[in-house]
């Protein structure tokens, strides 16, 4: 097997193989706590720790657990690190967490954090596989943040809860967009970034898994 | 190595994982729980004053709550105690000794303590400014929790904040949408008689109703939370919840032995 590089490891999610926008992946919080900054920011810390341990552990004990309960043990890691995550946050950071609700537990079911440990940490070192999670969980925060700073812009006319564009309701000139504080707008704008991706690396595009064949005419006999 | 996939390394690999884990969990659990029942006291202040509308953002909520008085009460004589060892309304719900199996049940909260908490908020003047009243009840998917406060003629609705509940976002969950709330401030919910009077109707109060004051506007798409809210503040000032004590303490008022 070829040496990873760590520099390799470490950038190459955040825009060559961004779990979001190429592999698709942990979309469900990218639609639920992105109408904010500051929620967005938390989430992004808490994915990052997350995944970086996750990552870490499951690796350092890869070689001790049997492939039959791999999943689970994996999943056991995971779910005690992010109910340390939540008990921090109620403690540290307890109107954050009231917003993010279950958000928080829900890393556990983020495809993102189980995929690398699968993927990754059961085949590679501990260094490596930290990270690994380290720079996946930087390319989730990336899309994360450029999707939360666009609804909380357009959407409430503020950045971190700092009004930039005075509102039309407050006086100002401004009409939010409501639609940017709908979940469906994630989606538009996921896509948007998807696109400006694909379209300065070309190499993410992929091809059409079949042909759509020519007009057939029906028979004149038929 | 030793074949990793064998009964007994299943089992060591399961029950190690599983106590490491467990220790860690319970570590932090244990740990922060302290901070974390500040938190949960101070977001319940900050609740009550904003159901009195007394709340500005950036204040300092202690501070402003030195001004608020909490008093024990008994649902049905209506009048003040002072239980020994203080009262925990969490725990009283759960303790058989201190509450009790409704019948009827309108509310849908199964349980009612035999003691409630009141919140008196006074002014610089130490007049009585607000009453706040902690509520809950069922709405369509879970308990809604609110504080409701009245005015000092124990009549008019100075202002209401949902705090806890897990109504539908966007449709049931817009009870604690602050511009809803709002429609509350100058609202009747009780009668001259002290009977509890109040209705959320199902859409906007139609124009001209003769008791437009006792009506709220409903939710749209929340047609069950909107009954459950409504029940929430018909059972609880009415005889089983603080009707009493309204009663009481309105006539106190009256005969001026409350400022």
């Amino acid at each position: 097997m070829a040496q990873l590089k760590t520099r390799e490891v470490l950038f190459a999610p955040i825009f060559a193989n961004n779990p979001i926008a190429l592999q698709i992946l942990g979309i469900c919080s990218a639609l639920a706590i992105t109408t904010k900054l500051s929620t967005t920011v938390t989430m992004c810390l808490a994915v990052i720790f997350v995944l970086t341990l996750s990552n870490f552990f499951v690796s350092v004990i890869r070689n001790m657990i049997p492939s039959n309960i791999r999943i689970i043990v994996q999943m056991t890691i995971i779910t005690a690190l992010v109910i340390v995550v939540d008990q921090f946050l109620q403690a540290y950071a307890f109107q954050l967490s009231r917003e993010l609700s279950v958000f928080v537990g829900l890393i556990i079911t983020n495809c993102i954090v189980l995929g690398r440990a699968e993927a990754f940490a059961m085949q590679n070192p501990p260094w490596i596989s930290a990270v690994d999670g380290f720079g996946n969980a930087l390319g989730y925060s990336v899309v994360l943040l450029a999707v939360g700073f666009s609804r909380e812009l357009f959407g409430s006319g503020s950045v971190f809860g700092m009004q930039l564009m005075a509102l039309a309701s407050e006086g100002g000139w401004y009409i939010p967009n409501g639609l940017m504080l709908l979940p469906p707008s994630a989606f538009f704008l996921i896509g948007g970034f998807i696109w400006i991706l694909r379209s300065v690396r070309v190499e993410q595009v992929e091809t059409e898994p079949y042909e759509i064949g020519p007009n057939t005419r029906t028979s004149p006999a038929f | 190595m030793k074949d990793k996939n064998s009964i007994g390394n299943v089992l060591r690999v399961a029950v190690g994982v599983c106590l490491v884990c467990a220790v860690i969990v319970s570590t932090a659990a244990v740990t922060l729980r302290p901070l974390q029942e500040e938190n949960r006291a101070a977001f319940r202040q900050l609740n009550v004053l904003r159901a009195a509308g007394l709340y500005e953002p950036g204040m300092n909520v202690s501070a402003a709550f030195e001004r608020i008085e909490r008093r024990i009460i008994d649902f049905d004589t209506g009048s003040y105690v002072d239980p020994p060892g203080g009262f925990d309304p969490v725990r009283a719900v759960r303790d058989p000794a201190q509450s009790r199996a409704l019948s009827g049940d309108p509310a849908g909260i199964g349980r009612r303590t035999h003691y409630g908490e009141v919140f008196l908020a006074y002014d610089d003047g130490g007049q009585l400014e607000r009453i706040i009243l902690p509520v809950h009840a069922y709405g369509l998917w879970s308990t809604m929790y609110a504080f409701l406060a009245l005015e000092p003629d124990l009549r008019t609705v100075a202002g209401i904040s949902f705090f806890e509940h897990g109504e539908t976002p966007g449709l049931g969950g817009e009870i604690d949408n602050p511009r809803w709330q709002e429609n509350w401030v100058g609202r009747r919910v009780r009668d001259q008689a002290g009977n509890a009077v109040f209705r959320v109707d199902r859409g906007r109060t139609p124009e001209g109703v003769a008791d437009a004051d006792y009506r709220v506007d409903g939710l749209t798409g929340a047609t069950i939370t909107s009954k459950g809210v409504e029940n929430m503040v018909r059972f609880w000032l009415g005889e089983e919840g603080y009707g009493t004590y309204l009663t009481r303490l309105e006539s106190r008022i009256r005969a001026g032995e409350v400022m």
